[in-house]
């Protein structure tokens, strides 16, 4: 009988104390910025953390004070800088902005003790793999995000170069002239 | 009619000295065989062939070495027989020179055919037979884009084709495989049109030979004319084919003014049809489809002897050449094998171009293979080439008036450089054909096309970027959700366990007051 009324009063506690705090969030309510909202969206949300704040939540806040660069997301790189920047109503310089190198994480099956600690941090299961078997990363989905760099015991795991080929290879950017002859030219006509 | 078209007013261009040598001699039919033979399996816009054969296998000339994938796809077939050496990555002819996957072919010199049957009158076999064919034996577009040609011909049936123009307008300046291949082989050529307009027909054995008035009901959506295009500095070329299509009425050749670019698809329709291509919108769509000569022959070749692709017309030109010519050279074939074949002065080679000089790739070296895409190798001395030395734009505007897309060179320029390629998108970056006629004009030698062809591949670059960005929210969100489930069930599995120990105890103390 003790048993029982330990667990009645216990769920008794849990239900009002639940209510407690469901009527709190209803009434307490911190409005949340509509900017920090759509900023948040357009972030990869993968809390990697490879912009300095603790996750893509405070990054937005911080965009949205004007804390923080458009060019802040290594991930997202220019692509991202520009659509920050069309939301926020500010002016873009990108031709300062070096694109990131892009990695992808590559297990060496030779190390890999099949642990599983990587496939577990992975914020895209872009790792597969079962206990005590090698894992493989799919390409694909790899974000570059080194959670699976820092878990990995045996420090098979590590972030390389993405290989060019004829796919993904581009023209590069014609080098532009020397600012200064530039500058005299159009000063001329304008 | 007629008169209406001479008013036609043509879009930008520029005219280039021509430089076409080689146009006076004939096609070179006896290029050595090469000992070996290097054959990627990607010469065409799509996806990779698939090998069908192992390394160490006997094969002979016109085997099927790799089938084709899916629906945009060309198969590709042994240039000669031999032994099958390797299969794997070799640099591709392409201006990075990354490795691509190739057969390595060992030729035994015999030369030996596979045996193939040919239908004794191809204009009885069904328009989809035709279709069939012209696959199988990896036809494609042979003015450079590669295209497979299967898939216009379905196209053609697919869509209210009524005119068939055959390109034969060869603009670009150096070039004149086609010019030779229109001299030489007129009636081929023609042929391999009526065969083409037979591919296209929506009825089996749609006869062709009737005049326009005898077709009703649906016959009318079939394509009706073939209009040959030639530019007009090739004289004799175009008296070849005029002879050559006189007997059939549905088979117009007519001539065009000469002018760099007037081999790109829209100018030339605007030209022959006034009409224009809208933006976004394929040349079917407004009833009209293109395919080059050389296309036209290889469906003779095809269809009439049962040969699959296995060479090609190539101009070998350039300052550096000391024979310039257009030889027959089958693919794979290495270009340093050509160009020793052609007495090329090394030393004196500035730039290797596969192309044209306008709009042709630079290749780092002549170790590459020869491909379906391949019109033209140009070894240039350095007095060919442009000069490079920037001065800052006077914006007088030239490239504005040469652009045959209607764009503004200059503007898209400025807001590259600066990267604002939405800007430039805006202006009409996605348009920009890479014709070159903007860089060749510019006064102030600002490489204008290098910057759209930086821009174009960087806008592609972006949206892959943006695709995967959104792939990886997916991504995320699914991995939340099952975290999320798998935590609930945890906690279920939790609450299960505590009542079930409860529900022991609760027995257990119930037994022992019983006793």
């Amino acid at each position: 009988m003790y048993v029982l009324s330990a667990i009645v009063s216990l769920t008794l506690l849990g239900l009002f104390l639940g209510l407690l705090l469901g009527v709190a969030a209803k009434y307490l309510k911190v409005e949340s910025s509509p900017v920090v909202d759509e900023l948040e969206a357009l972030l990869p949300g993968s809390q990697c953390g490879q912009c300095g704040f603790p996750g893509c939540r405070p990054a937005a806040e911080a965009l949205a004070e004007g804390n923080a660069p458009a060019t802040m997301c290594p991930p997202g790189g220019s692509a991202l800088a520009e659509q920050i920047a069309a939301l926020l109503g500010i002016d873009l310089d990108l031709s300062e902005v070096k694109e990131p190198e892009l990695l992808v994480a590559r297990v060496s099956e030779d190390t890999c003790t099949g642990c599983t600690r990587c496939f577990k941090v992975c914020p895209t299961d872009a790792i597969v793999g079962a206990p005590k078997q090698i894992h493989a990363v799919v390409a694909d989905a790899c974000i570059a995000c080194k959670k699976c760099v820092e878990v990995c015991p045996t420090e098979c795991l590590q972030m390389h170069p993405v290989e060019v080929t004829l796919r993904n290879w581009r023209w590069a950017k014609p080098q532009p002239v020397p600012a200064q002859s530039l500058g005299s030219g159009s000063n001329a006509l304008c | 009619m007629l008169s209406f078209l001479k008013k036609q007013r043509i879009r930008g261009g520029v005219h280039a000295e021509e430089r076409k040598a080689a146009s006076a001699l004939p096609i070179v039919n006896d290029f050595p065989l090469p000992k070996k033979l290097y054959i990627p399996l990607q010469q065409h816009v799509g996806k990779a062939a698939e090998p069908v054969i192992k390394v160490g296998e006997k094969v002979l000339k016109g085997q099927l070495l790799a089938h084709s994938q899916g629906l945009v796809s060309a198969p590709v077939h042994a240039p000669s027989s031999g032994i099958i050496l390797d299969v794997n990555d070799y640099p591709a002819p392409h201006p990075s020179a990354l490795p691509i996957r190739m057969i390595v072919l060992e030729t035994d010199g015999k030369d030996e055919w596979l045996k193939t049957s040919v239908a004794a009158d191809p204009f009885q076999l069904d328009a989809e037979e035709i279709s069939l064919r012209v696959g199988a034996a990896g036809i494609v577009g042979l003015g450079g884009a590669t295209f497979p040609t299967v898939v216009k011909l379905n196209m053609g049936r697919e869509n209210q084709i009524d005119t068939l123009i055959i390109n034969g307008a060869e603009c670009e300046p150096y070039l004149c495989c086609d010019d030779r291949l229109m001299q030489e082989r007129a009636a081929e050529i023609i042929d391999g049109v009526r065969l083409m307009l037979h591919g296209m027909t929506n009825s089996p054995g749609a006869n062709l030979h009737l005049p326009e008035g005898g077709r009703t009901g649906r016959y009318d959506m079939n394509t009706k004319s073939a209009v040959v295009a030639i530019e007009d500095n090739k004289p004799q070329a175009f008296l070849m084919m005029q002879a050559a299509a006189a007997p059939y009425a549905q088979i117009k050749v007519m001539q065009i003014p000469t002018r760099y670019p007037m081999g790109w698809d829209r100018q030339l329709i605007g030209y022959v049809t006034g009409r224009e291509v809208p933006v976004g919108c394929r040349s079917s769509e407004i009833g009209v489809t293109i395919h080059n000569v050389g296309t036209a022959h290889a469906v003779h070749k095809a269809i009439r002897h049962g040969q699959p692709l296995l060479s090609r017309v190539v101009t070998v030109a350039g300052g550096a050449v000391n024979r310039p010519m257009n030889v027959e050279v089958p693919f794979g074939t290495l270009i340093s094998e050509l160009f020793a074949f052609c007495e090329v002065n090394t030393e004196n080679t500035a730039r290797i171009i596969m192309g044209g000089p306008m709009m042709g790739d630079s290749l780092p070296h002549s170790n590459l293979p020869t491909v379906k895409a391949t019109s033209g190798i140009l070894a240039l001395t350095p007095n060919e080439l442009k000069n490079t030395d920037e001065q800052p734009c006077i914006r007088c505007a030239s490239c504005v008036s040469v652009c045959p897309a209607g764009l503004r060179p200059l503007d898209m320029a400025n807001n590259i450089r600066i990267n604002q390629l939405d800007a430039a998108v805006d202006l009409g970056l996605k348009d920009c054909i890479s014709c070159g006629c903007c860089s060749y004009i510019c006064p102030s030698n600002i490489p204008l096309v290098q910057y759209f062809k930086y821009a174009s591949g960087e806008v592609i670059a972006r949206q892959q970027a943006q695709h995967k960005a959104e792939q990886t929210k997916k991504l995320i969100d699914a991995r939340n959700a099952r975290m999320e489930r798998i935590a609930q069930q945890q906690r279920e599995d939790e609450l299960a366990r505590i009542a079930a120990k409860a529900e022991r105890e609760r027995l257990k103390a119930e037994q022992e007051t019983e006793a």
